[in-house]
């Protein structure tokens, strides 16, 4: 699914083309702009007056909102027109609460964060399957819904709301006065971001930044794109829930209107005018919006009389002006001019103090039968794409499927890993029926796959890349990575990373981003992100296409030293002579069946075969 | 509930049931088109229904200043990209095309805005103003960016909704009005059970225009030209299609349709300058169990839409548009189901 367009970057900042010593001058400018910048909101109310205190709290909870939707549609890629809904599932049901109940506001948080959360649960689970743009305008229908429902229920006060909610405190210290909750609010807006950082450098954070590269690539790490997409989605609406929580207790009075999709627009606005491709374009836009509101209700009203109904449409004009000429927000702007020195840097040495491996897998032992392909047919409609074939391969091996174009390898290939389901026939793998299993089972299961139409995140390094293929290897949840606690086990990913990419021959370029590699390199980086899934079987759809010759026999030799340390493989090739001279065995097909099937001089002077590639002599 | 009053939520519904079919046919065709999912369509029906009740007051109608406004816009877009890309020469058409046509169904409902003048031109002059809102926006804000993804374009989409809606706050007021009849007298229906006249226009109206609808497509090579252009946008240019004239075709007849949904629904709901948009949204329902791209689903999503609604409303009244977009999930939920989509495609195009 696409989604607005920002010139994404990685939001995870990579050190691409910095060095050492420039990236730490990076990692102190940076710390001190942070440094600075909670100064300034330590000190802000000190000199502010009540309304610029005010104003800046509510900059805060459309902070909090806008992060969720810059990490569920800036990062994660699906647009949503109803995250007000969100909001106003916490502020009504901590209002119900502390009101008809008479219950603390503490109690209504931890009571409006479940029910905005199971709210998105329930809604994501039946929503987030769909494709395209439907996803987004199914946003729209329940975010009409959820705002009509406050506005006709009863228990809420139906059109004129709950009022007299209570004001938050601390033991006896009560936070009614703006400049108390302004120091909560924000102190909740810095948590929401540092779980976010901490988040979007993890393994989950990785499965999330990869969710746009589609859900096949996911499911090739062993990873649900699904799942991904609904735990992203209840993050986002538990961040719009706290901005809920804290406008209910701050403005002690809930109505619909401040719920419906209007408002849902303007957080959006607040994330594209900030930037979707960064965090941080968070609080810039909501600052950028709010203010901007701010001065329009200041400014309109000298200059005309119609103010209330001119907001409105400058609004409307203004956002549609951003999205024509800075797609890329506030953010994106800043980032161009500043080249990224402005940045947040990687941290200078995540790899840092060396940890346990992750631990490997068993190996079958050679010769042991792990692949075992039992009359497989596939149609599409009418056509027989692969009929009847069957072939093993043996642990330990090199086995090269090769064959005309339409032969019908790339489907074969695909019913292998299970990305289509076949027609009939049997697939075993380590002696399990893997037919009809989900593609990610199977990864699991220890089969990792490269892609024909190379499948990386160009915007994320090649480390991260890589990394993103020991997912299944690897537990830590989101909130276990949100909140720091998982960094051995990151730890042992990245270095497991860096050793794949130390492997085939990349570990000096570890922080460049994958977008800027060649083509014919990004192939082999792939196949490093295969083996960070510890593979039993390695499968390659065309790893040599688009390399040159050193290239391939660079492959050559690292898929032979692979097969000395037990890896099997499975090889899809075009360049005969790179297979000839590669593979123990080879299966040839040809209009969807098998031809034949043996080892290499063999198949070569088999008359069948070069019948099927340059024509029969009769 | 007895069958009376099923009947007559029947019939109530399959009124309904024609507005969305227009709407919804509006709304496949700029998709199917341009990508765009067209929220502002409802509003330029409303336009259209103020637009007619200020001439039944005997007012000018403020539509005139903003198709103008809306003119002015569009033109400088124009004859600024026509500077950028150095054709000078074309400005004088651009001036005629983007300036003085749009300016024509002014004139008209200018001339038409007196005492006097019979109902049945102060329709169609009201029809024509509208017909060219549709392209002038498309010119100002779609065309620049015709090439972002759809996600972009939808919202832009709600924001020009939030824009017209604004326009029209300013233009029209906030007052609501209704217009006189179109049709007078009923059709009796045994049993003392009736059914006006306004209805059976209606009804009458959407079998007849969506009739005409098909007949343009099928028959006519401006017809094709659209469905090509829907098809494969590269192999409609191929041929010879420009996309950005197909383009404004699309919007010029969704236009046409709106101005006419407009008038029919003026007459049996008060019209606000923001009463579209739940119209537009409800036509939206419509056209996803369409999938936006087939019309004779649409129809019949139209159709079940208005009865839904009618229905609903009997139950509750406050709570009908709540079951009306609720509908939307599942109706989504099986068109995903059953259209195993190729997603794939699609997800790495944003980069």
């Amino acid at each position: 699914m696409s989604a607005v367009q920002p010139p994404v970057q990685s939001v995870v900042p990579d050190t691409t083309t910095v060095g050492g010593e420039n990236k730490m001058n990076r990692i102190s400018r940076f710390r001190l702009l942070i440094a600075l910048l909670v100064a300034a909101i330590a000190l802000a109310p000190l000199v502010l007056g009540n309304f610029s205190v005010s104003l800046l709290n509510d900059i805060g909870i459309g902070t909090l909102v806008a992060l969720g939707l810059v990490l569920l549609t800036g990062v994660g890629g699906a647009t949503s027109f109803g995250q007000a809904a969100f909001v106003g599932i916490a502020a009504y049901s901590t209002a119900w609460l502390t009101t008809a109940h008479g219950m603390s506001p503490w109690i209504g948080l931890a009571f409006a964060l479940a029910l905005t959360g199971l709210s998105a649960l329930a809604i994501g689970m039946l929503t987030l399957r769909l494709g395209g743009h439907f996803l987004p305008l199914s946003t729209i229908a329940w975010g009409l819904s959820i705002a009509m429902l406050f506005g006709n229920v009863d228990a809420l006060g139906r059109h004129t709301g709950l009022s007299n909610i209570p004001a938050l405190s601390i033991g006896s210290f009560s936070l009614a006065d703006a400049r108390s909750m302004y120091y909560l609010i924000w102190f909740i807006v810095g948590l929401a971001f540092l779980f976010s950082y901490n988040l979007m450098a993890s393994r989950p954070g990785r499965a999330i930044r990869s969710l746009r590269g589609g859900s096949i690539l996911l499911a090739s790490v062993g990873a649900d794109a699904y799942k991904v997409r609904l735990s992203l989605f209840v993050l986002a609406a538990i961040l719009a829930g706290l901005a809920g929580w804290l406008y209910a207790h701050m403005n002690r009075f809930v109505s619909p209107a401040p719920f419906d999709v209007r408002a849902s627009i303007e957080y959006l606005l607040m994330a594209v005018a900030g930037g979707l491709g960064q965090l941080a374009g968070a609080v810039v836009g909501a600052a950028l919006v709010l203010v901007a509101k701010n001065a329009l209700q200041d400014v309109l009203p000298l200059l005309t009389q119609r103010a209330g109904q001119l907001e409105a449409i400058t609004f409307a004009a203004l956002f549609i002006l951003l999205l024509h000429f800075a797609r890329g927000g506030l953010m994106g702007f800043l980032r161009r001019i500043t080249k990224g020195r402005l940045q947040a840097p990687q941290s200078a040495d995540k790899l840092g103090e060396p940890a346990a491996p992750l631990a490997h897998r068993e190996l079958p032992k050679r010769g042991t039968q792990i692949l075992s392909v039992q009359g497989v047919v596939k149609r599409f409609g009418g056509l027989v794409a692969v009929n009847d074939v069957s072939f093993d391969v043996n642990a330990g091996e090199i086995v090269g499927l090769i064959g005309p174009n339409g032969a019908g390898k790339s489907t074969m290939f695909n019913l292998l890993t299970c990305t289509l389901t076949m027609s009939s026939g049997k697939v075993r793998f380590l002696d399990r029926d893997i037919a009809g299993m989900p593609q990610r089972e199977v990864a699991r299961l220890g089969l990792a796959r490269t892609f024909q139409h190379v499948k990386l995140r160009p915007h994320m390094s090649l480390l991260d890349n890589v990394a993103l293929g020991a997912h299944s290897r690897t537990r830590s949840g989101m909130l276990k990575a949100g909140l720091r606690l998982d960094r051995e086990e990151e730890r042992q990913i990245l270095q497991e990373a860096k050793r794949q990419l130390d492997r085939i021959g990349l570990g000096d370029r570890a922080h460049e981003l994958a977008g800027s590699l060649p083509l014919g390199t990004q192939r082999i980086l792939e196949i490093a992100r295969a083996l960070a899934a510890d593979p039993v079987l390695l499968v390659l759809d065309e790893p040599a296409a688009g390399l040159r010759r050193k290239e391939k026999m660079a492959l050559g030799d690292l898929l032979r030293k692979l097969r000395e340390e037990g890896v099997t493989i499975l090889i899809v090739e075009h360049d005969m002579d790179f297979v000839m001279k590669l593979v123990d065995r080879l299966v040839v097909m040809n209009f969807g069946s098998k031809l034949v099937e043996g080892v290499p001089a063999a198949v070569r002077a088999d008359e069948r075969v070069q019948a099927a590639y340059l024509g029969s002599v009769a | 509930m007895t069958w009376d009053v099923a009947l007559i939520l029947g019939i109530d519904g399959l009124a309904n049931g024609a507005v969305y079919l227009l709407a919804g046919l509006g709304l496949v065709l700029i998709f199917s088109v341009t990508r765009v999912v067209f929220v502002p369509f409802g509003d330029v029906a409303a336009f259209a229904a103020l637009t007619l009740a200020a001439f039944e007051t005997n007012r000018l109608p403020p539509t005139i200043g903003l198709v103008l406004t809306l003119a002015v816009l569009a033109l400088l877009t124009e004859v600024g990209s026509l500077i950028r890309r150095g054709e000078h020469r074309q400005i004088p058409k651009a001036l005629l095309l983007w300036g003085v046509l749009p300016a024509v169904p002014c004139l008209l409902a200018w001339l038409a805005a007196r005492a006097g003048v019979p109902a049945s031109l102060q329709i169609a002059a009201t029809v024509l103003l509208v017909v060219p809102i549709a392209p002038l926006l498309a010119r100002v804000v779609y065309q620049p960016i015709a090439d972002a993804s759809v996600l972009v374009l939808l919202i832009v989409s709600l924001a020009l909704h939030f824009l017209l809606s604004g326009l029209g706050l300013l233009f029209f007021g906030p007052e609501g009005s209704r217009t006189a009849p179109l049709a007078s007298g009923s059709l009796a229906l045994g049993d003392g059970f009736t059914v006006s006249g306004q209805v059976m226009l209606m009804v009458a109206s959407a079998i007849v225009l969506s009739g005409l609808f098909f007949l343009v497509f099928e028959r006519t090579v401006a017809g094709k030209a659209l469905r090509a252009t829907a098809v494969n946008r590269v192999g409609a240019r191929l041929v010879g299609i420009r996309p950005a004239r197909t383009a404004m075709l699309a919007y010029g007849s969704a236009s046409l349709l709106a101005g006419l949904i407009g008038v029919l629904i003026a007459p049996v709901t008060t019209m606000y300058y923001d009463s579209g948009f739940i119209i537009g949204l409800k036509a939206f329902v419509a056209a996803i169990i369409g999938g936006l791209v087939s019309y004779p689903m649409t129809a019949i999503g139209a159709i079940a839409v208005g009865l839904v609604e009618s229905f609903a409303s009997f139950w509750s009244g406050a709570l009908k548009d709540v079951i009306v977009f609720s509908l939307l999930i599942p109706v989504l939920m099986l068109r995903s189901f059953l259209t195993p989509h190729a997603d794939e495609d699609e997800e790495e195009v944003d980069q």
